[in-house]
């Protein structure tokens, strides 16, 4: 029988350069447990170099933190890919590492990009232009996430800056996308009167916290066996008696 | 060109009060896509854009533009104003939409260069 479990699905680290520097796995993890959330995702931009240490550290506290990316297509929609493990998620950014926009993160315009142990300790800095676009368009990126099975999220589709329908206009009919993800910025109500042509795509609610205050401020409740990828993949197909509630 | 002299020429409000506008403008370059604004705009150029999240103010920063214009009267985010003072990049905005605007600033003599 699905017990309810609750998930932030969109977390960023001190990785993302946008990210404030005190979003450290080990700061993220205490914060998740301190506010019973089961299941979280660290969604850095373009990268998941600080997933396995959340992953590590979420585990000693019995939250499951899937590792993801969010990778920003070539028409700069923001779209996240979730991992069963942390060899997927690397062949992921792998393929975003080849297709990334060059250049060096200029870390007075844009912020550090701070890869962490599980001490908080500063391993090095990504120097890649993280906060640059792909070459790849919102249907490659899909596919790819799909060729390692990861589940494919288009992230705060309700902001006019990095959400899809913003940058494409629409949803286009035929997208793969496994759930859509509404941010903290519009009711559920608002959202469900904006985005009802998209009520057969399942809807899930993440913070996209840049902010340690920010984790948890919206979250989905998920029916499922137990808090696991795979569940969670089961979830978003409302398989048996699973259900979302946003 | 200076810039306080594009402002006044085009009646564009000054969303950053407290920055100087006696700034060269070199150019102009409109797009509303970052990563081609990082890829192809120069020094010293004015952006014309519709977006309006403060990453505009980290990209123009990265490539030393002289300001930003934000077409058809469009409010920067409050986290853009701060950034915008922060960085010290002059925000301004037009209530024309960009093809008007663009063509005021080409008669005005600015080029894409």
């Amino acid at each position: 029988m699905p017990v309810e479990f609750r998930a932030d699905l969109h977390i960023q680290t001190c990785l993302s350069p946008c990210a404030d520097l005190l979003m450290t796995p080990l700061r993220i993890v205490e914060k998740a447990a301190s506010l019973g959330l089961n299941m979280i995702a660290v969604c850095d931009h373009n990268s998941m170099e600080n997933a396995e240490v959340t992953r590590k550290l979420a585990r000693e506290k019995g939250i499951n933190a899937v590792p993801g990316i969010e990778i920003t297509s070539s028409e700069e929609a923001h779209i996240i890919g979730l991992f069963r493990g942390i060899d997927q998620a690397l062949k992921m950014q792998g393929v975003v590492y080849e297709n990334l926009q060059p250049g060096e993160n200029d870390e007075n315009a844009f912020g550090m990009q701070v890869i962490v142990n599980e001490h908080e300790e500063v391993l090095g800095f990504n120097k890649r232009l993280l906060i640059g676009s792909t070459n790849l368009s919102v249907n490659q990126i899909i596919n790819i996430i799909h060729s390692f099975e990861g589940i494919a999220i288009a992230a705060h589709i309700d902001r006019e800056g990095f959400g899809i329908i913003g940058h494409l206009g629409f949803i286009p009919s035929g997208l793969k996308l496994d759930t859509l993800e509404i941010s903290s910025n519009v009711s559920m109500e608002e959202a469900r009167e904006r985005f009802k042509e998209y009520s057969h795509i399942p809807w899930i609610r993440s913070s996209d916290a840049h902010k340690l205050d920010d984790i948890g401020k919206v979250s989905t409740g998920l029916f499922m066996e137990h808090a696991t990828f795979d569940e969670l993949a089961l979830t978003l197909k409302k398989a048996g008696e699973r259900k979302i509630i946003v | 060109m200076k810039l306080y002299e594009i402002v006044n020429s085009l009646s564009l409000e000054v969303k950053t009060p407290s920055l100087d506008l006696n700034k060269e403008v070199t150019g102009g370059y409109v797009s509303d896509l970052l990563s081609d604004v990082i890829g192809n705009s120069k020094k010293g150029n004015v952006w014309i854009t519709l977006q309006t999240h403060q990453n505009i103010i980290a990209v123009a920063t990265l490539r030393d533009m002289s300001g930003i214009i934000l077409v058809n009267g469009r409010n920067p985010d409050v986290d853009t104003l701060l950034k915008a003072a922060e960085q010290g990049i002059p925000l301004m905005v037009s209530s024309l939409p960009a093809f008007e605007l663009v063509g005021r600033l080409y008669s005005l003599g600015i080029r894409c260069q």
